[in-house]
């Protein structure tokens, strides 16, 4: 007995002693005498600071970050701690209140960020980050992130969400042309159905967020019958939401969503939508199950690994047609950085996420898109992010921001994707406008 | 990520400070009491003091302010009156939550109880009391998020043409039926959910009822049983009213614990198709749409609901005690 215990307490402290050698004893950046830390000069020096950075970005996408300002982190000597959160827009009010706000938060919503602003928890933008910002973006991407006329931030991702994603080779075989008005895409939808398959696929579930996909379609169709005039109202609630503009916009998109010969295809009755997840709506389309799926270009990450995008591979997307090919304005969306902190590092970091250099970083290292006028589209990893930058960057693309994103709260993440939901098992059109104008906040 | 001694340094400094704090409260109230006569009530009140203050620091005081918050606007600063309470009883989202947590604290406590009951007589006696009970009990090892994912799975949909992954569906295929929607139909899809919540809750049940049967004196079933009674007629006159006090206390548990029930909406429906409680409503009200009062009005109401049943649990207890 004693000379077992003896023998355990031996393994112990060997176990132990290896185990101590095997713990790293340097955690902070390691050393590295890079000579490709030139581009970084200009963001200055910071050894030995930290920075922290909360988002809602996990796995996948969170890597991709991290990888992207390594070498940043490396050459100016800050510490970037990032960190990812699902439920990032309920916790950033906690840890804000709590007094552990991030030293950076990246916001997809600017009515989030706007919130904040509004109550003087944000750092207005270093006079870097506003260049930065005038020589980036247009001042319409730059308004997201004014409030009361200060630049907060800049725009970190953007997204184009008027695409429809479909298979070439799908419509080849049928004799198919991609559709350039709304009647051509309408003329499209009704073969396809008539040949037994339907046409769209379009699953609205995304947990507490479900309903947001039908947002979008009705904020794209308002845009293409209406014109941008009428959607800035609408969304600024200087029209009713239950507008009679608006309603005809919905029952366009309902004549399609609401349509079980037209949707869910590879799921179900149009009622399925509210079951089936968002990501995963578009995969008929590679078995032939359905042809067109409305989705923003983020979705070229969702694929089945190995899925090839080009418009002679497996998938490709067009832009969602409106009367008139000539103008067709484009629905977007995008995340927004801002700062909690005022420190030099944070500074100097937001700069570098505001330049250029970081954005083609990080496109190269995958499906990305930035809005930024400095970014080269040839960088972009698919056709489909290409196609987005170059909309983004041309000057008469007449780019709207996903309205639900920059309504309040209440009504643009609450009331309106239930009423969506609603509206998709059953509800009247003129019942779910209604209850949804009725909503909106009086303040 | 691997454990840093270095980097933790000032965390285990403040714990060191605390520790440290804590030891130094403790002697001076013993020193205090220590020195010359103290009345016992000054005693009493000296010994409770430190208590009282963490309690005033930490709920009293938020409790307050929760109060002050229901009266103001979104942002917590514009006086709004009575405005939330009003929204409260008007608006049809926050009516749908009220409904539903209704019927969440009829039915969760009443059938988690009973199932438990009948799973505890069933077991009471028998030689795999233990390994049935820790079966029962099992789900209650898995958190509500857990239990709200496992049931998610359980009600998943798929078309009937396509492979079912969820086992509700594949029994109604099985059977030549249809697929259902179980999540998403309104409002059916309450039960769904609080079967969910029951599945998590009656091994609780089972395990206190299953105690409380076997302290049922054996005397009493076995004169009871000579006098020629049925087994129905032991468990109904003499096994049930001698747990009563027991059964009480789980049902008044289980309906406290249900008021309280926000993880299960969270992962299974996130509060969409009409599935929301008061307490999912008051989260996402305070913190996804910024309408703090709003959240606020919620919480208070919560509290006022929760009351009599806390004011009975402890009266109960005081009278067992």
């Amino acid at each position: 007995m004693r000379s077992g215990a003896r023998l355990a307490l031996a393994v112990i402290t060997l176990a132990a002693l290896v185990t101590a050698c095997g713990v790293p004893q340097d955690s902070g950046a390691p050393t590295r005498t890079a000579a490709d830390c030139g581009p970084y000069a200009r963001y200055g020096e910071h050894p030995g600071t930290e920075v922290t950075v909360y988002a809602e970005n996990r796995d996948r996408e969170a890597d991709l970050f991290e990888e992207t300002w390594a070498d940043f982190a490396d050459c100016t000597g800050i510490d970037v701690r990032y960190e990812g959160d699902g439920e990032f827009e309920a916790q950033i009010q906690l840890r804000v209140d709590g007094g552990s706000a991030p030293d950076v938060a990246f916001f997809p919503q600017p009515g989030l960020l706007e919130r904040f602003a509004r109550a003087g928890k944000l750092k207005p933008a270093s006079a870097g980050v506003v260049a930065l910002a005038e020589q980036g973006w247009s001042d319409d991407w730059n308004s997201y992130a004014t409030v009361d006329g200060t630049l907060y931030g800049t725009p970190l991702v953007a997204n184009v969400k008027s695409f429809v994603w479909y298979s070439p080779k799908f419509f080849r075989d049928r004799g198919l042309e991609v559709p350039r008005t709304w009647s051509e895409l309408m003329a499209v939808t009704e073969k396809v159905a008539a040949s037994g398959v339907k046409p769209w696929c379009a699953g609205i579930e995304s947990a507490q967020a479900t309903g947001w996909p039908v947002t979008d379609w009705i904020e794209d169709v308002l845009l293409r019958q209406q014109g941008t005039g009428v959607y800035d109202r609408w969304v600024a609630h200087e029209i009713p939401f239950n507008d009679p503009r608006v309603i005809k916009a919905m029952d366009t998109v309902g004549s399609v969503l609401k349509n079980d010969r037209y949707a869910n295809g590879g799921f179900g009755p149009a009622r399925s939508m509210a079951s089936i997840s968002f990501q995963e709506a578009g995969t008929p389309i590679l078995t032939g199950d359905c042809a067109m799926h409305r989705q923003a270009s983020f979705y070229a990450d969702l694929w089945p690994k190995g899925t090839e995008i080009g418009p002679d591979k497996d998938v490709f997307a067009f832009l969602l047609p409106g009367a008139d090919p000539a103008t067709r304005p484009v629905l977007g969306g995008g995340v927004f950085t801002a700062a909690f902190a005022d420190r030099p590092e944070v500074r100097a970091f937001q700069e570098y996420l505001a330049s250029a250099d970081f954005a083609t970083a990080r496109m190269k290292k995958g499906s990305f898109v930035s809005a930024n006028k400095g970014v080269d589209p040839e960088d972009a990893a698919t056709p489909v992010d290409r196609l987005s930058i170059r909309l983004l960057q041309d000057p008469n693309t007449e780019l709207r921001f996903d309205g639900s994103d920059l309504m309040p709260a209440s009504v643009g993440a609450g009331t309106f994707w239930k009423g969506a939901v609603d509206w998709i098992g059953g509800a009247s059109t003129r019942q779910v406008a209604d209850s949804v104008e009725r909503s909106w906040p009086s303040r | 990520m691997s454990f840093d001694v270095v980097a933790q340094q000032p965390k285990l400094l403040y714990l060191l400070q605390g520790v440290a704090a804590f030891a130094a409260v403790v002697s001076l109230i013993l020193l205090a009491l220590h020195r010359g006569p103290v009345r016992r009530r000054a005693a009493a009140l000296l010994l409770l003091a430190p208590a009282l203050l963490l309690l005033t620091a930490g709920l009293v005081l938020p409790g307050l302010r929760t109060v002050m918050l229901s009266f103001t606007g979104g942002g917590g600063d514009a006086w709004a009156g009575f405005a939330n309470y009003v929204w409260v009883v008007t608006d049809p989202r926050a009516l749908v939550a009220l409904r539903n947590t209704l019927v969440w604290v009829v039915l969760v406590p009443l059938t988690a109880t009973s199932v438990g009951l009948l799973y505890a007589a069933a077991v009471a006696r028998s030689r795999f009391r233990t390994l049935a009970l820790s079966l029962v009990l099992a789900p209650m090892a898995i958190s509500f998020v857990g239990a709200g994912v496992v049931w998610k799975f359980v009600y998943a949909f798929r078309p009937a043409e396509a492979g079912q992954i969820g086992l509700l569906n594949q029994l109604v295929v099985t059977f030549g039926g249809e697929p259902r929607q179980w999540l998403v139909d309104s409002p059916w899809n309450v039960l769904f959910l609080v079967v969910a919540m029951v599945w998590a809750q009656a091994g609780f049940a089972a395990v206190l009822l299953a105690g409380a049967i076997r302290a049922v004196p054996g005397e009493l079933t076995e004169a009871a049983r000579l006098d020629g009674a049925s087994p129905r007629q032991i468990f109904r006159r003499i096994i049930l009213p001698s747990i009563r006090p027991t059964l009480l206390v789980v049902l008044l548990a289980q309906a406290i614990g249900t008021f309280k029930a926000f993880d299960i909406v969270k992962t299974m429906t996130g509060g969409q198709f009409d599935t929301g409680v008061i307490a999912h409503e008051m989260y996402d009200q305070a913190f996804r749409y910024g309408e703090t009062g709003r959240g606020a009005a919620l919480a208070v109401l919560l509290f006022v609901l929760v009351t009599p049943f806390v004011a009975h649990q402890v009266r109960a207890q005081r009278r067992a005690g």
